[in-house]
């Protein structure tokens, strides 16, 4: 008996958990360093395909895909986050009132309408009011989908805040744009980083919606891989999945030290 | 004090406007224009004519036979096509739940300071793109993955288990993407667990599992509710699992959707209403649980 939080098996199924969840991603890793041009044979390792990722015939594609990719997360990160930011102050601050648990409802929509939903939803709408898909429809459409992950971790933050900060500067005279530009926003600080790299995230890795919205020709990177994958796994995909891969647990990992770092000062 | 907090409250409320404006534009205005999709005609080329019909609701549900000349009869090819997505999704979150629950608890009982950590190890692939990782879950059990070959070459099986194109390979696609989505619900719930409560139970001589299947469960109820939900929705909708790990055997209705937007063989109206009929199977699953909720606050 080693006491109520134990059970047997459970420390099995966690590990059973973990292995599930890491091996094909660890898998694909390691055939990334494969210097053979097959996919099932080892040839040794070899950084051969992160240079054909660089230089390859498919460098001109996937490097303008990582590109428009990049520019579009970086943006519509920067944009839900303001705009989530906006919203959470409107809901932690703004005490009970009308249209609040409606606001509520309508930032988290994103989340509860599933996906392929969102998608079809909006190619219909563009399509309709006469929009030409490309890289603004999709700017538009990550923006949307990115507020509720932006949002969240904001509105946490937020109402971890004491009032008695904010009435403290309030009480030594500084204005309301005084108070919340020199102590608020700091304060809110950690939840704001997080929030815009959830969002950059959320936004880098989304297909299902950007390949509807995207109209012919441009590409994600997320859609260029699909549409060579559509074709057959080839090497050159598993060293940018790696990339990919490392470049999305760089973000977490940076979001997740800033969040700690964050509870542990006030 | 209070009644200078009170008067630069109704100030900061305009702050949604910009919420408001985004969100209802381009996400609560598409599904209600899609609603209204559903009930247009089709034109040949892939697009609409604005003109009112239930056409695409009755080509979901009823069949005249290939010349449309026979008595109405149920159209089995679309049900069973949601059928199969709710049976695949439902499997999932149940495979979920008894991989995910123990997971949950265990990292829960740790000591705070690994907590973290655990939680962290569990929290990255969910943020690894999910195409990736479908790709990768491919790799790894095509007929001459390494799956395969190591099990081969450990003598466990002569051939290769033909996993991919299977209900199988979808069934494995699914519970990979989204059990980190069962695993973080039910943790926050067993975190706030008394455990006060399994301790009296056990002083009562209830044994582990009875303490686990009385107490324990009922109270975390709620967070194993969450963690369904959120595995199961996405699940039902799911277009990369099927897509890249099934075949047209396992075609779940994020295909059948997909489909009604490519190209001209496409079909608009019928594809709103494929989706509106999903959203609207998940608006009564999310109000039945809003409702169970309610009544479990009233309690």
């Amino acid at each position: 008996m080693k006491g109520v939080r134990h059970y047997p098996g459970f420390l099995a199924l966690t590990l059973l958990c973990l292995v599930i969840l890491y091996a094909p991603l660890a898998v694909v890793m390691a055939y990334s360093f494969n210097g053979s041009t097959s996919i099932t044979e080892w040839g040794g390792f070899s950084l051969r395909w992160y240079g054909d990722v660089f230089t390859g015939p498919e460098a001109g594609r996937f490097g303008q895909a990582a590109w428009n990719s990049l520019t579009i997360a970086l943006m519509a990160a920067t944009a839900a986050t303001l705009i989530a930011t906006a919203a959470a102050l409107a809901m932690v601050k703004g005490g009970r009132f009308r249209g609040r648990t409606a606001s509520f409802a309508l930032i988290n929509l994103p989340l509860m309408v599933p996906e392929i939903v969102t998608a079809v939803a909006l190619l219909i709408f563009f399509t309709t009011v006469g929009l030409t898909t490309g890289y603004g429809t999709i700017l538009i459409a990550h923006v949307t989908f990115c507020i509720p992950f932006a949002y969240l971790p904001i509105a946490a933050r937020l109402e971890g805040i004491e009032a008695t900060f904010e009435q403290a500067a309030r009480d030594l005279y500084a204005s309301r744009a005084q108070a919340f530009r020199l102590i608020l926003l700091p304060l809110m600080a950690p939840g704001l980083a997080s929030g815009w790299l959830l969002a950059f995230i959320i936004s880098l890795d989304d297909f299902i919606i950007t390949n509807f919205v995207k109209g012919a020709g441009m590409e994600t990177l997320p859609t260029a891989i699909f549409g060579s994958v559509k074709q057959g796994i080839k090497p050159n995909i598993m060293a940018i999945s790696t990339l990919m891969l490392a470049v999305s647990v760089l973000f977490v990992t940076a979001a997740y030290l800033i969040n700690r770092k964050g509870r542990q000062s006030p | 004090m209070a009644g200078q907090d009170d008067n630069w409250r109704p100030l900061v409320r305009p702050l949604l406007i910009p919420t408001w404006v985004v969100v209802g534009a381009f996400a609560l205005l598409p599904v209600l224009l899609m609603a209204v999709y559903s009930f247009l005609t089709k034109e040949f080329r892939g697009g609409v004519i604005w003109d009112f019909t239930l056409a695409a609701y009755d080509q979901f549900f009823v069949t005249r036979g290939l010349f449309g000349d026979e008595p109405a009869q149920l159209e089995w090819t679309y049900i069973s096509i949601f059928w199969r997505s709710l049976w695949q999704a439902g499997v999932c979150t149940i495979l979920c739940l008894m991989v995910g629950f123990p997971t949950a608890w265990f990292i829960a009982t740790r000591p705070a300071q690994t907590r973290g950590i655990w939680l962290f190890l569990i929290t990255i692939p969910y943020w690894v793109n999910l195409l990736i990782r479908t790709v990768s879950l491919k790799f790894l059990i095509r007929d001459n993955g390494p799956l395969n070959e190591s099990l081969m070459s450990i003598g466990l099986i002569d051939g290769p288990l033909p996993l991919v194109n299977t209900n199988l390979a979808v069934q494995l696609g699914l519970f990979y993407s989204y059990l980190p989505f069962m695993v973080l619900p039910i943790y926050a719930a067993v975190e706030r667990y008394n455990f006060a409560l399994s301790e009296a139970a056990s002083d009562l001589y209830a044994t582990r599992w009875t303490t686990l299947r009385e107490i324990v469960l009922p109270v975390v109820k709620p967070g194993i509710i969450a963690g369904c939900i959120l595995v199961f929705v996405p699940a039902l909708g799911a277009f990369l699992a099927p897509d890249l790990l099934g075949g047209a055997k396992t075609f779940m209705i994020g295909s059948l959707i997909d489909e009604q937007f490519r190209g001209s063989q496409g079909n608009w109206p019928f594809g709103a209403a494929v989706s509106m009929i999903l959203l609207t199977l998940v608006l009564v699953a999310l109000l039945l649980h809003a409702r169970a909720a309610g009544r479990e606050g009233a309690r």
